[in-house]
């Protein structure tokens, strides 16, 4: 038999049962469309975090306290007060870290502000003049603080594009006062909306001097991370080995492995994320084939009893010369027609679904989420549809094939 | 060498430790544009009997040749090639497709075939043709009379010009009218075509139309004369 007739047969026969052939099909187009979801989620949340982070810049870096932990029971190795002053301070000097431009300590906090009656609960930064810089953001009202307000420890902020509607509507910030925890900080810019910045949301927090956040807001000594700006891309793995130096010599570490330090550079943070979106990625898709494999076990028992409903069909098709081998190709065709269709409208929705889902986060929660349609993932999509149809179309098709002609046309 | 020979075919059925004998010491040849009727009661094994000759089952003993050659030496595949290019088949009940027209049934044998698609249209034509149901090709069985069924189903067994025609019962579902008209067409078939026809059949009336008799009874042969 050749193709074209054994399509037609295989489509008339899915044709006559209509009804049952979409209800069969349901498992399958719910699994693919599964499938195709997550993979272009996946692919849109990845890509979000790795722009945010390419954001910072790649020559940035970033030393945090403490040592990556050897399992759960050291994770206090994590929190840890190890970075100071005398750090900043030689990571500062030239001599000692010749391919970095830019050092910036970094402390952080969470606490309330207040401004007449209006609160609000917020992340405190506290860093140095050269966070605009950094981070790439400056206040479109006012201005950022200067090297003197941190060397005199002065008390004011700059507040992000959120914590300014909450607090003052539309009226003037810039010039009032706000208190943070009970002590009165003079507001000096605003910054305009930015929206995710690597870890940090740029419109839902405020900016104070590092020296003015240790001294009223934490009443610590150490810093929660020093930021560090390399000369170029090209000059990062030379930064980190002259980073990690100047810190063991500070600290007085000569073996490594004692190190109370990490320093991460951006390409690490985009190896992580990426192996995080990566291993969830696979875990939802795991549970989406679950419902893939329950759609076969569907497409076999239809298969099944369409090949005892055809029986006299099957003798009949024998009768008049059909071999073993036409008739499985026949019901094998059948069963991956389905499952193809089924995986094609799968997709389709898939791909709406995903779409509806950018829009909402896109639009609703302001993200820069894009829409990605992963083709190599509708293509996998398919394939897979196609071969869920083969391994289950494949019992039935045997049965119907080894079907005794004699029997099968005195079946009633 | 004859068309068909049947030599000491025997066909046991084994039904846990029952054995029963369907068959027993069946000798006949049938030579080329031959007209039989094989006839008897039921349960005397003329179903199975047809059933061999068609090579839709096996005998257990005994030997079998078709066109010189013993079904033994086919393998399962070439004895479908052989009921798809030598032989036609029509049943009692019809066994049309409900789901597709008359020439889409009557081009079911061609579809299995070797024979180039750009023939197939002319072959169904003609099939339907000699049936006399040119005017019904588009309509589907549901749509047709009993009759008009089984003349489509004539047409499927003539489609590949095959060297002989088995019918079992083919008058079985019709009135006595309609199933002489089918027996005309048989009639006709053998007389101007030199189409070998095998019938079976209870009824003495559709049996006369043959040349040929063979009357079976609990698995033998009875009598075997020519008219």
């Amino acid at each position: 038999m050749n193709l074209k007739y054994s399509f037609k047969t295989s489509f008339e026969a899915l044709r006559a049962n209509k009804s049952r052939s979409v209800l069969t099909i349901l498992g399958i187009v719910i699994g693919i469309t599964a499938i195709i979801l997550i993979m272009a989620i996946g692919q849109g949340g990845q890509d979000l975090i790795l722009n945010q982070i390419k954001g910072m810049g790649a020559t940035t870096l970033a030393i945090q306290p403490g040592r990556e932990p050897e399992g759960f029971s050291d994770m206090a190795s994590l929190f840890s007060d190890s970075l100071k002053e005398k750090d900043y301070l030689a990571l500062k000097k030239k001599s000692n870290v010749p391919s970095v431009i830019e050092v910036m300590p970094e402390v952080v906090a969470n606490a309330t502000l207040s401004f007449e009656g209006e609160t609000k609960q917020v992340s405190v930064i506290g860093a140095s003049e050269i966070l605009a810089e950094i981070m790439d953001i400056y206040p479109s009202e006012g201005s950022f603080f200067t090297e003197e307000d941190i060397t005199a420890r002065n008390s004011v902020v700059v507040i992000g594009s959120e914590v300014k509607e909450d607090l003052f509507g539309f009226s003037e910030a810039v010039g009032q006062k706000i208190k943070i925890k009970n002590r009165d900080f003079r507001v000096i810019g605003v910054f305009p909306q930015k929206g995710q910045v690597s870890m940090f949301n740029m419109d839902d927090m405020v900016v104070v001097p590092h020296t003015t956040a240790q001294k009223y807001l934490t009443g610590t000594n150490y810093y929660n991370e020093i930021i560090l700006k390399a000369v170029s891309e090209s000059a990062v793995p030379q930064a980190v080995r002259e980073i990690e130096a100047t810190m063991r010599e500070s600290h007085n570490i000569t073996d490594p492995s004692k190190d109370d330090f990490q320093v991460h550079t951006q390409a690490d943070l985009v190896e992580r994320v990426s192996v995080i979106t990566n291993i969830l990625t696979a875990l939802l898709l795991s549970v989406a084939t679950i419902s893939l494999v329950v759609g076969g076990i569907g497409i076999m028992n239809i298969m099944l009893v369409s090949v005892t409903e055809r029986t006299r069909e099957i003798g009949l098709r024998k009768a008049v010369g059909a071999a073993q081998k036409d008739i499985m190709t026949q019901f094998l065709l059948e069963s991956v027609l389905l499952t193809a269709i089924g995986g094609v409208i799968g997709i389709i929705a898939g791909a709406i679904l995903a779409f509806l889902v950018s829009l909402i986060l896109s639009q609703v929660l302001n993200l820069n989420w894009g829409f990605s349609f992963p083709i190599s993932a509708a293509m996998a999509g398919l394939l897979v549809a196609a071969l869920v149809g083969l391994i289950f179309g494949i019992y039935p098709a045997k049965k119907a094939a080894t079907k005794n002609p004699i029997e099968a046309l005195r079946y009633e | 060498m004859a068309f068909i020979q049947v030599e000491n075919l025997e066909k046991t059925y084994l039904t846990g430790e029952l054995k029963t004998e369907v068959l027993k010491n069946i000798n006949f040849s049938v030579e080329k544009g031959e007209f039989v009727a094989i006839m008897g009661p039921s349960g005397s094994g003329k179903s199975t009997l047809l059933h061999i000759l068609g090579f839709l089952d096996k005998p257990s003993q005994g030997k079998y040749l078709f066109e010189d050659k013993t079904m033994n030496e086919y393998t399962d595949d070439e004895l479908a090639k052989i009921r798809n290019s030598r032989m036609g088949f029509v049943f009692q009940s019809f066994n049309l497709l409900s789901r597709t027209t008359v020439s889409d049934n009557v081009r079911l044998p061609l579809v299995y075939s070797p024979i180039k698609e750009e023939l197939w249209n002319k072959m169904v034509l003609k099939a339907i043709d000699e049936v006399g149901l040119s005017h019904r090709q588009e309509y589907r069985p549901s749509q047709l009379s009993g009759g008009e069924q089984q003349r489509a189903a004539i047409a499927r067994a003539l489609v590949i010009n095959p060297g002989v025609i088995f019918a079992d019962e083919p008058t079985g579902n019709l009135d006595s009218k309609t199933g002489l008209q089918i027996m005309d067409i048989f009639k006709k078939l053998n007389h101007e075509k030199g189409h070998t026809i095998i019938l079976i059949t209870h009824e003495e009336e559709i049996a006369d139309f043959a040349q040929r008799i063979i009357r079976l009874r609990d698995g033998r042969i009875e009598s075997d004369k020519k008219i």
